[in-house]
């Protein structure tokens, strides 16, 4: 997964984060949402007699509770526009389309949407709009499809869709919201993960405190600057502490129960977290001794993972004193 | 001192109010502003303000992934009364809420305004905090386990380290749990909670029991802090003696994790400004983060209530339960409500509520001076207060 | 002087640059201006009284991606922390009201962003209200196209305006060797380009860019010993505007001109020589300038401002470190800087700084 790139160039790979979330709406937002499902807008009145379209939960002024439903019409006029020629992810319309805000008839305040228009020169502050519904609507501010031109010279509107199934009030609403990033490492773990990949331990010390860090740092964090000195380290060592996982989670990547151990190699000031296998996890203990199991050198990448788990040595363990610092 | 209405902090400054919501793993009737509203109203009600006597609002929660909106505070503003007013949203990971805190205090102690309001929320139902704390970032080993998977080695450090039996975390899970059946804004409701009981639930990430850990929560917490003229006119406020933050590394080589230096740094700076020479001795009444309950032992060392070493003693002793020498987290405290972003301003509320005589059936009786602690991120940020019924 | 003088004392930034190799956690971009800016001023690292950073999660992708930031400050032993999810003009602030309060007496605020990591325009649709605007995904510039047309409708501005907007701001930036853009251009050939989001052009819109930025401020007792020209802060205030686009007038921005006038006491905009203007869009620019009330003869963003460069959440602090800069070079005797966070301009700060002699 990781890019190939000339040797001393930092890495990087994809990081997706993508989760559904689940938002629970309450009272004034479930019923602009209930009546979306069925085909009807309806905004909210304000303190100041404004009718806020979206609807609002509180008064923009004086912050005071709303609860006051208007119905409004599905129909009215631009009040500012833009125009999108390249659409991206998730908008309304994967052609181009135009941005606007529109102040439905009978609203004092303005709905930003999408705007069907087929080319910028259709649109204009002012132009008449309304709203294109889709064929199931949910309850969701994604009922309205988008919007289109109205007005003289627009295509008569299509026979009334049938009224949605539901009769239930919309409480809920899920919005996935799924971005991609470029995760990158720093240039000091990079060289460590080169090294992965030949089978090697590298770490780095700091040159104000001497301390040995592994993975390398870009920033000693106790000194502000970054490791230099490049020191070889064995792939063995000793357990610190270790806590052991059996619950199960979402987006979990190893089946519970395992052993999850700070590993603290020979020669290094400071422990990572791995996975330790080759006993019993009510065998493992603190200041235990183990050894990397790598993977078969075939599946070896740029990653902590090709160490597939620390296995103990069967060496005496190492006294308390000697690690007590490391905990 | 810098003279009359100062002290070392600055200028005096005093909680006037506190409001919460009932705290519960799905709030499904508010949306994210109608939770933060909820807190809001009680707060502003308890201190006998409306929103426009406020003149800035801090906003405190935990990483934006949890609800997916990127810095909510903004699509916030109105319904937090922020429009028009200075906002500063606060992110400091699980200390936030006390951070929180500590800077709607400092904007009072600066001078810079009179009244603030303070909210902090999570509504962790949008999502999975599970999920958004162990994403795995490409290259590294994927064996985090949320929150959990990173205490429990370090808790298992600690029981090595000061020898504690057992049971403590059980006994501090009991407590919690029983003094949250008191709270009627606790998410958790355990009135018959045994050590028994506890030490039979499924053992998550040993060494720490399903039962010695945090809920998942949907809360909102809220605190005006006024200056002194405001705290002169308030019914019995709680004035501010003292607030510290500290931070350090998550990782270092050589670094204490069961013990660490920025917590002892911050318990040090917060009891030479309140004036405080023996803390277990002056603070009647602590809540202290807690969310997996051997925490309760670690931090009375860490703050200084016990010598290193020493902390599961007290609680051996039913020293920290209602009662004893030093009642902790008599709300319940985290092991009972975890809106992760509030759960540090709630310790501070409740911290502040002791103080003032208004924390109902978990009233710690005749309770002058408390504190109220958070930490967050590795153990390694840290934010408290010491409040107290008396003026500065 | 009394507690409430403070200065800054101190300014130093990363190159801003489309894309760094570095880590989504700005180590590689903090560790050498930390390094700088504590040089410059001659303030030991472990005697910086508090620190306070400005950072985005959702720009690296990661839930707390600020913590390990910290790494670039080397603090242990432990230091006096915040953080604000918000540009960094906003821990600038905070750092302000720690000195305010007396207890502390130097504060070093830096603020990163790598904004190459994600798809900037798309990540930032997330600052929307999450139940009736996010789930279309308006992206930034769309947005903000949404503002310029409001003015352009309002007749407060014309496309031509906004393009000798970009055009000044990319000829300043040539000589400021931190600036991503900068080169010799005419408003009218602009103006001869497509749309990217009408009424946008790729000259009105800021690129995207990965930096950071670090600013050193002082009580008054500490502020001359660290700098000589220190540019004391004589006002300092923060507003923000309701987030409903379609409630607001976008063509005017009420935060900003509240905030302005709080900061800038009786005497207003008057004398103010240089202004910093947080406007990552041409048009911005030319409605801020409203707003705060600035003088004709103010000289506007001749760093080359946002337009040229626009690290996400350091923009904001850097305008005040360009402010400062010319009050501690001696070029400016009064200076102004403004931040911006959210949608079409939602939050506001206004820095009013001055040079004593």
């Amino acid at each position: 997964m990781a890019t190939p790139l000339a040797p001393d160039t930092p890495l990087s790979a994809p990081l997706d984060v993508g989760f559904d979330y689940t938002r629970s709406l309450g009272p004034v937002l479930g019923r602009f949402m209930t009546a979306l499902r069925e085909r009807r807008i309806e905004g909210v009145r304000g303190s100041d007699g404004r009718v806020h379209v979206p609807p609002v939960e509180f008064d923009p002024v004086t912050s005071e509770a709303l609860s006051e439903p208007v119905g409004v019409a599905d129909e009215g006029t631009v009040v500012s526009w833009s125009w999108m020629p390249d659409p991206i992810a998730g908008q309304p319309l994967q052609h181009p389309f135009g941005w606007a805000l529109v102040r439905l008839d009978g609203a004092d305040t303005a709905l930003l949407h999408a705007v069907d228009a087929g080319s910028p020169d259709r649109m204009r502050t002012g132009m008449r709009v309304r709203a294109r519904w889709v064929d199931e609507p949910v309850g969701s501010i994604r009922d309205i499809a988008c919007f289109e031109p109205a007005g003289p010279g627009a295509e008569p509107r299509g026979p009334a869709a049938p009224p949605p199934a539901g009769t239930e009030p919309v409480t809920m609403l899920t919005t996935p919201v799924h971005l991609a990033y470029r995760h990158s490492a720093s240039v000091q773990e990079s060289r460590y993960l080169r090294a992965l990949a030949e089978g090697r331990f590298i770490g780095q010390r700091c040159p104000a405190c001497g301390k040995v860090y592994v993975p390398p740092r870009g920033a000693c964090p106790a000194d502000g600057v970054p490791t230099e000195e490049e020191v070889e380290l064995p792939d063995r060592g000793i357990v610190t502490t270790f806590c052991i996982v059996n619950v199960p989670f979402l987006g979990q990547r190893i089946t519970p129960p395992y052993v999850a151990a700070y590993v603290l190699l020979d020669g290094a000031d400071i422990a990572f977290l791995h996975l330790v296998l080759g006993c019993a996890a009510d065998e493992v203990r603190m200041g235990m001794r183990v050894e990397a199991a790598w993977k078969p050198r075939e599946r070896w990448t740029t990653s902590l993972e090709n160490v597939d788990h620390f296995r103990p040595t069967g060496e005496p363990d190492a006294p308390f004193e000697s690690y007590r610092e490391h905990l | 001192m810098a003279g009359a209405g100062t002290s070392g902090a600055g200028q005096l400054a005093a909680v006037l109010g506190t409001g919460q919501t009932h705290h519960v793993s799905r709030r499904t009737d508010v949306s994210m502003a109608g939770l933060c509203r909820e807190a809001i109203d009680r707060a502003l009600a308890d201190a006998g303000v409306g929103m426009a006597d406020i003149d800035a609002v801090v906003l405190g929660k935990a990483p934006d992934l949890f609800e997916g909106v990127m810095m909510p505070e903004l699509m916030l503003a109105d319904a937090i009364g922020a429009t028009g007013k200075p906002l500063l949203r606060v992110h400091t990971a699980g200390s936030v809420g006390g951070s929180t805190g500590v800077v709607a205090a400092s904007l009072v102690q600066a001078g810079v305004h009179r009244r603030v309001l303070a909210v902090a929320f999570e509504k962790q139902s949008e999502s999975n905090a599970m999920w958004a704390l162990s994403i795995v970032p490409p290259f590294s080993m994927p064996v985090g386990a949320g929150a959990g998977g990173y205490f429990a080695p370090h808790v298992r450090s600690y029981i090595r380290r000061s020898g504690a039996p057992e049971h403590i975390g059980a006994m501090v899970a009991v407590k919690d749990r029983r003094n949250g059946a008191r709270n009627p804004y606790a998410h958790l409701h355990q009135p018959d909670i045994t050590v028994e009981s506890v030490r039979a639930s499924a053992v998550l990430w040993d060494p720490i029991r399903y039962d010695e850990t945090c809920p998942s929560s949907d809360g909102a917490c809220a605190v005006v802090i006024g200056d002194e003229a405001a705290g002169d006119a308030a019914q019995r406020p709680a004035w501010i003696h003292a607030t510290a933050m500290r931070t350090e590394p998550t990782t270092f080589a050589g670094r204490d994790q069961v013990n660490p230096a920025a917590g002892r740094a911050a318990a040090a700076a917060l009891w030479a400004q309140a004036g405080i020479t023996d803390p277990l001795a002056e603070i009647d009444v602590a809540e202290i983060y807690v969310p997996f309950s051997w925490f309760e032992p670690m931090w009375l060392e860490n703050l200084g209530f016990a010598a290193e070493g020493e902390g599961w003693r007290l609680v051996e002793a039913g020293e920290t339960a209602i009662g004893g020498r030093l009642p902790v987290n008599p709300s319940g405290g985290v092991l009972s409500s975890n809106p992760i972003g509030a759960s540090g301003l709630l310790r501070f509320a409740e911290s502040a509520m002791q103080v003032m005589g208004r924390a109902g059936d978990h009233q710690v009786e005749g309770a002058r001076t408390a504190l109220g602690h958070a930490y967050g991120g590795g153990s390694q940020f840290y934010s408290m207060w010491v409040v107290g019924a008396d003026k500065p | 002087m009394n507690r409430t003088d403070i200065a800054v004392v101190g300014f130093a930034q990363a190159p801003q640059v489309a894309e760094t190799t570095g880590t989504t956690n700005g180590v590689e971009m903090l560790v050498p201006i930390i390094t700088e800016v504590l040089e410059t001023t001659g303030l030991p690292r472990r005697e910086v009284g508090f620190w306070c950073s400005g950072s985005s999660d959702y720009l690296a992708g990661r839930a707390f991606s600020f913590v390990s930031a910290v790494d670039a400050i080397g603090a242990v032993p432990p230091i006096v922390e915040s953080h604000v999810e918000a540009d960094a003009a906003w821990a600038f602030y905070e750092a302000w009201v720690k000195i305010r309060t007396g207890q502390a007496r130097t504060a070093a605020v830096y603020g990163f962003g790598k904004s190459s990591a994600g798809d900037l325009r798309r990540v930032l649709a997330l600052q929307l209200d999450p139940y009736t605007v996010a789930p279309l995904w308006p992206d930034a510039v769309s947005v903000a196209a949404l503002q310029a047309r409001a003015g352009l409708d309002a007749g407060l501005w014309s496309e031509k305006d906004m393009a000798e907007v970009a055009a000044r701001s990319r000829a300043d930036a040539i000589a400021n060797p931190y600036a991503q853009l900068g080169d010799q251009v005419d408003a009218a050939t602009l103006l001869d380009q497509p749309y990217v989001a009408e009424p946008l052009r790729a000259h009105d819109c800021p690129p995207v860019t990965d930096g950071a930025a670090v600013v050193v401020l002082a009580a008054a007792s500490a502020a001359e010993d660290l700098c000589e020209h220190p540019a004391w802060i004589t006002g300092l205030e923060h507003r923000i505007d309701s987030p409903v686009l379609g409630a607001r007038e976008l063509h005017r921005s009420p935060s900003t001109a509240a905030a302005a006038a709080a900061a800038c006491g009786d005497i207003g905009t008057d004398g103010v020589q240089v202004a910093e203007l947080h406007a990552p869009f041409s048009s911005q620019e030319l409605l801020l300038r409203r707003e705060v009330g600035l003088p004709d003869s103010a000289r506007v963003n001749p760093s080359g401002g946002p337009l040229c460069g626009n690290p996400m959440f350091a923009a904001g602090l850097t305008r005040i470190g360009e402010a400062a800069s010319r009050v501690m070079d001696g070029s400016a005797d009064r200076v102004l800087a403004h931040a911006t966070n959210g949608p079409a301009l939602q939050q506001n700060l206004v820095c009013v700084m001055e040079g004593r002699d």
